[in-house]
């Protein structure tokens, strides 16, 4: 075993356990599922008790964080020999640090609120005590996953969310298309997941070792083409779970489970777990400029993947999970930079925390008012019937679009202003258009749903929510309009600064053909041009309740998700599925075949055999002289 | 006299119990047969013993007795039972434990 790394700070013991994180919100997990329907009545209670009592460690924890200085922003636990076989010893450690401690109050924090609302928006469901549950058990193995101080450790976390993922999408999973979204959901992340397996193993097979620091020591050791190749595979998990391209085709589909567990997991946590990884290896990805390319790439290839499609949907929750797919993009063209831009992938990724879920949030909300319609099409001039969910999402929409001083301008602006000053002008030009689209469609939600003319039968009567879910909307949209600014005030309270001790302080060169205050300039013109686009179109005009069919053939693509799901069922779902009932044919006839056609040979002599029976002493008798006669005959014959 | 004597005479009764066991459908005489075959091997041990000089067979010949005896009992009362449930002492009768 390779001794941890020197050159991380040290490592202090926390004021609270670390361990208590994560096993409070299992063991309310454990609770509400084998409780049953007795606690049905303080279920809901219990978990969002929980939830809250985890928000509180995390902050107890920040402030411990903050009372240290610097490089020694690292708190530390051994829990217990994990796996001590051989070679591999892994211990069950946790780690926080600036970068996980980010994640924990995100986490933690909008977890809460999201539990909060889910009390109000879940209030007439039969089964709103397992919907908790499995909150909690989400919360619980999200928090591994940032908490792991070893890959190994961070595996368990990420299978345990993808686990929480699954159950929740097929929440309602009596109604078979949504079992199907579960199950495509669990498959797609699969394929992600063999790639971290085999990082992890790969990292294990050259350095011996899997922990963060240890990896993090021995990096420069390992040959550039290892290096690359653990890139690569640690890519494929980030775009598994992060929904990137090209195995981005589950999320829109993960629409099928409950909104506010949309909100918490399929927005704001669990799919930037990728982003999370990748982060977290910023000292492999230092080392590998082409997995950091590919990184980039992938990124900017899906944010314009997310948002053509986006443009074209017409169901409220699908616009929102393409431009989740299409932000996560951004988040990974900012991690694919590399040293000066980690930080600002974090940052969007924990701005985008804040009104992705309150956009979502106020989806649901939408929904609840009007009876579970999700088409935009049948809405409109929702502002009038439902004031708060308006004006809540109202921040959430110029936050994504990048108003100035709202959270969304901040972190994606320098994300657009850090590729171009690092050189990477064709990914800037291409993530600029990206920009535009976000701004165009997330406008044409926006004026769909709340402007334009009511669309909506007259037999709806929309009408605001309960208190328990506005609050929580409340608090999301002020937190979406001054959380980029708070997080970017001055120098030292910058997230970057904070981040710093994990990612190393980038060498500055600022030589673009353009200034930043130019290159703002040039991503807020584009904006208002896609948001006025989509002004003009529709909040002037009036939207028909059904979509056109004379439209451009891009259009056509474009609603139909650009065919990725038609190739995937036809070149791997399909043949897949061949593949299967063919091995059912054999397993069937062959094997069964065999084994149930030997049963039935002896069956049927056997049956054939028994009528010698007869229950006649004469004939045994004649049969025992027979075979006497033989005997002697044999004798006689052998002797002579 | 000679030994082939007494050997032809049991040949000659075994065969003609072995044919009475096979032929005869009357319980009560297939038993008998059965005595007679027994018998028939009883005067070949004696036989043979005559002609060794040895007392072998002959004590071979008290156990068959015996045997025979013992047999006789339990044979005779099973059939005596046969024929107190059928009211028939044929063998073919009794022929339920089959199959």
């Amino acid at each position: 075993m390779i001794v941890a790394a020197q050159e991380a700070g040290a490592v202090t013991a926390p004021t609270v356990p670390l361990w208590l994180l994560i096993v409070v919100p299992l063991v309310g997990s454990a609770v509400l599922l084998l409780a049953g329907r007795r606690s049905d009545r303080w279920g809901h209670l219990l978990a969002t008790a929980v939830c809250g009592a985890t928000f509180v460690m995390g902050l107890v924890l920040l402030s411990q964080l903050l009372g240290l200085g610097g490089e020694d922003r690292r708190l530390g636990q051994q829990v217990y020999e994990w796996i001590p076989v051989g070679d591999l010893q892994v211990d069950f450690g946790l780690l926080l640090d600036p970068l996980s401690v980010c994640f924990v109050l995100l986490i933690t924090g909008v977890g809460t609120l999201v539990h909060v609302y889910s009390i109000g928006y879940m209030d007439h469901d039969e089964d709103r005590r397992r919907f908790f549950a499995y909150l909690n058990l989400f919360i619980a193995a999200m928090l591994l996953l940032v908490l792991a101080d070893s890959y190994l450790l961070l595996y368990v976390g990420w299978e345990g969310v993808g686990l929480a993922s699954m159950l929740l999408i097929g929440f309602w999973g009596h109604v078979p298309e949504y079992a199907t979204a579960a199950k495509k959901a669990f498959v797609v992340n699969r394929v992600g997941d063999v790639g971290l397996g085999l990082a992890v193993m790969a990292m294990f097979a050259t350095i011996g070792a899997v922990g963060f620091d240890e990896v993090r020591a021995a990096a420069g050791q390992m040959s550039s083409g290892t290096v690359t190749a653990i890139c690569l595979l640690l890519l494929l998990a980030a775009a598994g779970k992060s929904a990137q391209f090209p195995l981005h085709v589950w999320l829109p589909d993960a629409m099928a489970g409950p909104t506010p567990a949309s909100a918490l997991i399929h927005a704001a946590t669990m799919v930037t777990a990728g982003v999370y990884l990748v982060a977290r290896s910023s000292a492999l990805f230092d080392l590998s400029p082409a997995a950091r390319t590919t990184a980039m790439w992938m990124g900017v290839i899906t944010i314009l993947i997310g948002a053509v499609i986006a443009c074209a949907q017409d169901d409220l929750k699908k616009v929102l999970a393409y431009s989740t797919i299409s932000q996560i993009g951004y988040m990974m063209l900012g991690v694919g930079i590399g040293k000066a831009g980690y930080a600002l992938g974090i940052f969007h990724l924990l701005t985008h925390g804040f009104f992705k879920a309150l956009m979502f949030l106020g989806a649901g909300s939408v929904m609840h008012g009007l009876h579970n319609e999700t088409d935009m099409r049948r809405m409109g001039n929702l502002r009038k019937h439902m004031k708060l969910t308006w004006l809540t999402f109202t921040a959430g929409w110029l936050a994504i679009i990048g108003f100035p001083l709202t959270a969304g301008f901040f972190s994606k602006d320098q994300i657009l202003e850090t590729s171009f000053l690092e050189g990477h002008f064709v990914l800037w030009a291409l993530a600029l258009l990206g920009a535009g689209l976000t701004a165009f469609y997330m406008s044409r939600l926006y004026f769909m749903t709340f402007w334009g003319s009511e669309r909506f039968g007259s037999d709806v009567h929309p009408h605001e929510s309960p208190a328990v879910m506005t609050v929580p909307l409340a608090i999301l949209a002020v937190l979406s309009l001054v959380g980029g600014a708070a997080l970017n005030w001055k120098a030292e309270g910058q997230l970057a600064h904070f981040l710093e001790p994990v990612f190393g302080s980038p060498e500055a060169h600022h030589d673009g053909a353009l200034t930043p205050i130019q290159l703002t300039i040039i991503t807020l013109l584009v904006v208002a041009a896609g948001a006025g686009l989509a002004f003009l179109r529709y909040a002037r005009q009036p939207v028909p309740v059904t979509a056109p069919v004379a439209v451009l053939p891009t259009v056509t693509w474009a609603r139909k998700k650009l065919y990725f799901d038609t190739i995937y069922e036809s070149v791997v779902m399909r043949p897949g599925q061949y593949l299967a009932r063919t091995l059912v044919f054999v397993d069937g006839r062959g094997v069964d075949g065999a084994v149930n056609g030997a049963a039935a040979l002896v069956g049927g002599s056997s049956g054939r055999l028994r009528r010698i029976q007869t229950g006649f002493v004469r004939s045994y008798a004649l049969g025992m002289l027979g075979g006497a006669v033989v005997l002697v005959a044999a004798l006689v014959l052998v002797r002579f | 006299m000679s030994p082939a004597y007494y050997l032809f005479l049991s040949a000659a009764l075994f065969s003609i119990g072995a044919a009475g066991v096979l032929l005869r459908r009357n319980a009560i005489v297939v038993f008998m047969c059965v005595e007679l075959m027994l018998n028939a091997v009883n005067l070949t041990l004696v036989t043979f013993s005559r002609m060794r000089g040895t007392l072998d067979g002959q004590i071979m010949a008290f156990f068959v007795m015996v045997v025979a005896a013992a047999e006789v009992v339990v044979g005779l009362a099973i059939i005596v039972t046969i024929f107190r449930t059928r009211q028939s002492a044929s063998v073919d009768d009794a022929n339920l434990l089959k199959w």
